[in-house]
């Protein structure tokens, strides 16, 4: 097998991850029923009053997504741990950087990108206006492959543990704080009239530290868990 | 003379020395304890605006610090197994954790019991408290990964790595709670007086170099433990004084 | 000041004295832990050896 560029690699691997999922979407779709699931019930708990609603949308929004995400992640490497492929890569002369990249695109894709879709409809049900929706879908645009790339390391870390599913979103839901923070401060800006441009600026810087260190440092994790 | 560093890095030898040293920095410890808790509740005054509650602070602060100070450390430890592959850094790195999660509780528990007379509400999300919860958060995790990994070298280094990512992302973690703090008007703890008493200070500083001695004593005799538990059905372990006893 | 004033901490006793001993309880239960699982293991290490004690002395009689 001869050597592909970086590009080649990066397609190759997310068209199959793509592919396989393809042949398994109850599980993208299960994500996504979660998602909604949890952002109705809301109102539910705390009470249908729309201007409560309207304050709370954006956080209720981004907590669910974070948690939707959490749901998948375990999946990110474990389908390929089973049935050995992921040996195959790690032996392969490809970099595993590029491999583990090419895997949280593919991951964000099936995980992040649909939840990225349905939150303007779940932002309707609390009442957001058009802005704040625009400014939702984003930020969540932004955030949502952080929450990717920075899963990836803890699925790599709890590569084939027994309880790795509970035990990935413990280590990694502290991580994902400043996602958090700065995407659900990103449409409140825009719902009291400010700029969010600060907010969208961090989240975006938050997001290029993550895409240069995340990859390496779960391919690592990947070497440390397949020893 | 130089002294052979890497020879205290061995095991072996750390076990009897971390064993000769613990005495020292237990009793220092607790003479420091002694001499800190004096000064604190008897030499400092009473301060103007929070009267005696203020007290509290000569064992959040402290505390507070070294849970802090401790993660870095621990991470320190573990970034120095997994370069230089020595086992006692990773040892170190785990019999450090309990010690920092236990201060960060210590931290939160009397952070609340300061608020309530201060604030009227046991918890307020101010930036510091909020950080030194996911501080705790981050302490757990990783106490909580070593525990799942039945492999020792796979713990030690998985841990490694967590350690290493949470410690880079603790100042982004603190720097975004900061923000979001100043943006919703949360409160923040405020000393009334302009500067603290003398006393205060030298309490608070006995206070804390006592936390420190105790953290590094009970941290040696946890390490102790994990090099018996690693070392098992070595020679030189099962020659130990302390193993002749029959069972 | 009398023993009486410095407990009742001027109406505050209740949150600098739950600070402290929560803390003395922390560190208290800490070290008994951590003597605990020194003990524990020592126990072990004990076993351990004298089981592999027994095995190669039943091996010396078998052979």
């Amino acid at each position: 097998m001869n050597k592909l560029s970086l590009f080649g690699l990066l397609s190759l691997v997310i068209r199959r991850d793509l592919l396989l999922a393809m042949r398994r979407r109850a599980d993208v779709l299960t994500t996504l029923v979660f998602f909604v699931m949890v952002v109705s019930l809301f109102p539910l708990g705390v009470g249908p009053e729309p201007e409560m609603l309207r304050k709370m949308a954006s956080g209720v929004v981004w907590v669910a997504a974070l948690l939707a995400s959490m749901l998948s992640l375990p999946r990110m490497f474990s389908a390929d741990y089973l049935d050995g492929t992921l040996e195959q890569m790690l032996l392969a002369p490809q970099s595993l950087t590029a491999l583990v990249l090419g895997k949280i695109v593919a991951h964000w894709m099936l995980s992040g990108l649909p939840l990225v879709l349905i939150a303007p409809v779940l932002g309707l049900q609390f009442d957001m206006s058009a802005q704040a929706l625009g400014m939702l879908v984003l930020a969540l645009l932004l955030g949502t492959p952080i929450l990717s790339m920075i899963g990836a390391v803890g699925a790599a870390l709890t590569l084939g543990l027994r309880g790795g599913g509970v035990l990935v979103s413990l280590l990694v839901l502290p991580l994902c704080i400043p996602v958090l923070i700065f995407g659900a401060g990103a449409v409140e800006a825009v719902t009291s009239g400010m700029s969010a441009v600060s907010n969208l600026s961090l989240l975006a810087a938050f997001m290029l530290f993550a895409l240069v260190f995340t990859p390496f440092v779960a391919a690592q994790a990947l070497r440390i868990s397949m020893e | 003379m130089a002294i052979n560093w890497f020879k205290y890095s061995a095991p072996t030898t750390f076990y009897g020395l971390a064993g000769k040293l613990i005495p020292y920095f237990a009793w220092a410890a607790a003479i420091l304890f002694v001499i800190g808790l004096y000064i604190g509740f008897f030499v400092a005054p009473t301060d103007a605006v929070q009267s005696e509650a203020y007290r509290i602070m000569f064992i959040h602060v402290p505390a507070s610090i070294l849970s802090m100070f401790i993660y870095l450390v621990m991470a320190g430890y573990a970034a120095l197994g997994l370069i230089f592959k020595t086992r006692l850094s990773a040892m170190m790195a785990q019999a450090l954790a309990p010690t920092g999660a236990l201060f960060a509780f210590i931290s939160l528990w009397t952070g609340a019991l300061w608020g309530k007379p201060m604030w009227g509400a046991w918890w307020v999300w101010d930036a510091r408290l909020t950080s030194e919860l996911i501080l705790l958060f981050l302490y757990l995790g990783f106490i909580a990964l070593q525990a799942s990994i039945e492999d020792s070298r796979r713990a030690d280094k998985a841990g490694a790595l967590l350690a290493i990512v949470g410690s880079v992302n603790v100042p982004i973690i603190y720097f975004s709670v900061k923000w979001w703090n100043t943006l919703h008007q949360g409160s923040t703890i405020k000393f009334s007086g302009t500067s603290m008493h003398i006393a205060m200070q030298q309490a608070m500083l006995a206070m804390l170099i006592a936390c420190w001695l105790y953290a590094i004593a009970v941290t040696l005799a946890r390490v102790r433990s994990i090099i018996l538990e690693r070392e098992a059905n070595t020679t030189w372990v099962n020659e130990l004084p302390e193993m002749k006893v029959q069972s | 000041m009398s023993w009486a004033d410095f407990f009742a901490m001027n109406g505050y006793a209740f949150y600098v004295w739950g600070s402290y001993g929560a803390a003395l309880l922390v560190f208290a239960i800490e070290i008994v832990m951590v003597r605990h699982r020194r003990k524990v293991t020592l126990r072990e290490l004990r076993l351990m050896r004298d089981e592999m004690g027994e095995m190669e002395q039943g091996k010396r009689y078998d052979a």
